[in-house]
């Protein structure tokens, strides 16, 4: 008895409780996908696949994934075309006002998306251009950037310059070096920061919610969207897609990226 | 046959290298030897293209480099901590440099194979680096350095993250595969006894500045001037005047008093200030009791003070009075010596080395 009312076993039912007030929700929304009734209750009448089917004959809601899948994959790509080669600039070389333009680069981070999203559709607005899917694609890699940035530069700084220096001596030029060095032992910071930018573009709401149009609604705006009518149980099954959709795509790819780099360190 | 030109280098404010003239014969291999921090990878990096000279020039086989991006350079470079490509196995590490030199394919197997026997590493093409122990990974990239028949070979510390055992095997390796290739080489090193032992010539430097460069022998007995002696080898040091000179002999007077007799040809003048050095090892240490002066030699009584068994030698400290000791390195031929112990130790003349100590203004 006096055991088990030791400070350790308190501790441990503590983190239990924890991660219970964490999950819960997410575990009801996972169930109650399954739920055949309209109105969720505990316990479940029975067992179904009823919301996924009429999810999955949903047009609006395809068209919402769709456009997030294509928009989160551009901005992956993206914000790592333009994340890469300024991290190396960070790291590799200097330059005057080298500090101010990283901080620069990193303060969407600290500055509320509200404010970001606001901005930039005054932005938009003083250009005269109507909100688009590339009013979209700019804002996402905004807000990803600096991610993108701070993955790479880490790794950066752990790449010691030798390998590079030791390819140069050798013959490469800095472009062969690149390829042939720095790219491959830079890849893991690289398909994370692609991943990264990829889920926060996936599930951003608060600033798409300003430049979404109806024509370019992402999955979260349209959730966001549906509750403002009614909770549809299809939010459920939705809700466990998304989940499935971004809990495995990073442990896939950290999956592969063990798999296929060799090396590294 | 390098050449460095009125080279000089600056980082900001802080120099790492002042300006310096040095000559590196062809096939020589040429040690840069300081403590850390006294510009010689500097030196050797600017050599290699990886640092730009704020003045002067550099000539490999009298074509000044100076503009030359580092990948044209053809040089092989070895580093502290091999830097072998992680990511690609030992063959694709080796065969590197190859691919850029147009080497046809079925020629590339062939160098990288007899570059891996001249290190005598043969069949470890398919491996990864971490499957390496340290002193097998420098050797690849002994190997990587050397199949592009480089002009220059330089290498930044290559054996200092090796273990101390493994260090001298590598260090012959190193000196062994140097000759047979005839490769002009440029070695930083901060271990004097790495640069005294493989090298055709030292060059000494401190905080930027070349000390001395001279074969190793002349470097060790005869050291330009105080760092040198001090920083090669273990040396006493006693400070005295020139009292009289006849031909090579030289008479000076220590500030303890005594006389002592120096052979060391040179324009010794009366009067004139001078520091002596005696490595630790040229002195020879007998029982006061049991000892009889030789010709020729200096000596001094003392006690022992302290001692440390090193296993081939014995380190002793020698009070000599006047605050004057000795430090005395006995290989043992004579007997082991006890704390306390008074001992007369003598020096032959010739190992009297005399250094110009610069003339202090009298106190007013």
């Amino acid at each position: 008895m006096k055991r088990f009312f030791s400070g350790w076993s308190l501790i441990r039912l503590y983190t239990i409780l924890v991660y219970v007030f964490l999950f819960a929700p997410i575990v009801a929304v996972i169930i109650l996908s399954f739920n055949p009734e309209q109105f969720g209750s505990f316990p479940m009448k029975g067992f179904s696949f009823r919301w996924y089917v009429k999810l999955a004959q949903n047009d609006s809601i395809l068209h919402a994934f769709k456009n997030s899948m294509i928009l989160g994959s551009l901005t992956a790509l993206l914000v790592t075309t333009i994340g890469v080669p300024a991290a190396m600039a960070f790291v590799r070389y200097e330059f005057p006002g080298k500090n101010a333009l990283n901080t620069l680069l990193l303060t969407p981070i600290m500055i509320p998306e509200v404010v970001l999203g606001v901005a930039l559709l005054l932005f938009i607005r003083w250009l005269q251009q109507p909100k688009s899917f590339l009013l979209l694609l700019i804002g996402h890699v905004v807000i990803t950037l600096p991610y993108v940035l701070l993955v790479v530069q880490a790794r950066l700084v752990g790449i010691r310059r030798e390998y590079e220096e030791a390819a140069m001596t050798l013959g490469a030029n800095a472009f062969h070096t690149f390829r042939e060095v720095t790219l491959p032992l830079l890849m893991p910071a690289i398909l994370a920061g692609m991943l990264f930018a990829f889920t926060i573009s996936f599930d951003d709401v608060t600033a798409t919610l300003f430049w979404a149009t109806a024509h370019n609604q992402t999955v979260p705006v349209k959730i966001f969207g549906m509750l403002r009518n009614s909770i549809s149980p299809e939010i459920n099954a939705l809700g466990t897609v998304m989940i499935a959709l971004t809990v495995s795509v990073p442990l896939l790819a950290g999956y592969l990226s063990r798999r296929f780099s060799r090396g590294g360190s | 046959m390098v050449r460095f030109r009125g080279i000089r280098k600056s980082f900001g404010k802080a120099v790492a290298v002042a300006p310096t003239d040095l000559d590196i014969e062809e096939g020589h291999l040429v040690t840069l030897l300081g403590p850390s921090g006294c510009g010689k990878t500097t030196l050797l990096r600017m050599v290699a293209g990886l640092e730009t000279p704020t003045d002067g020039d550099i000539f490999i086989r009298d074509k000044r480099i100076n503009d030359t991006p580092v990948h044209q350079r053809n040089l092989g470079m070895i580093f502290q901590n091999y830097a072998l490509f992680p990511h690609k196995t030992i063959y694709d590490n080796v065969a590197f440099g190859l691919k850029y030199r147009n080497v046809p394919r079925e020629e590339i197997r062939g160098k990288v194979g007899r570059a891996l026997e001249m290190v005598r590493l043969p069949g470890v093409e398919n491996r990864m680096p971490a499957q390496l122990s340290g002193g097998q990974q420098q050797r690849i990239a002994l190997a990587r350095a050397i199949v592009i028949e480089p002009d220059v070979l330089l290498m930044d510390e290559p054996l200092s993250a090796l273990d101390e055992n493994l260090r001298e095997e590598m260090r012959r390796e190193i000196d062994n595969l140097q000759r047979i290739l005839g490769v002009t080489t440029i070695f930083v090193t901060h271990d004097q006894r790495e640069a005294l032992s493989m090298s055709d010539k030292i060059v000494v430097i401190k905080a930027g500045v070349i000390q001395q460069v001279g074969d190793p022998e002349t470097v060790y007995n005869r050291p330009a001037n105080h760092f040198v002696a001090d920083f090669l080898g273990h040396s006493n040091f006693v400070a005295g005047r020139v009292e009289e000179r006849r031909g090579d002999l030289v008479m000076v007077r220590l500030d303890s008093g005594f006389l002592l007799r120096a052979e060391h040809p040179g324009q010794w003048r009366a009067g004139q200030k001078v520091e002596v050095v005696i490595r630790a090892q040229r002195f020879e240490a007998f029982l006061k009791a049991d000892y009889q002066a030789e010709d020729g030699v200096n000596y001094f009584e003392g006690t022992i003070k302290d001692r440390s068994y090193m296993g081939g030698e014995v380190n002793y400290f020698i009070d000599i009075g006047h605050k004057e000791e000795l430090h005395v390195i006995s290989m043992m031929r004579s007997r082991f010596f006890q704390v306390g112990d008074v001992v007369s130790v003598q020096v032959a003349r010739r190992h009297c080395h005399l250094l110009a100590l610069p003339e202090e203004k009298e106190p007013a």
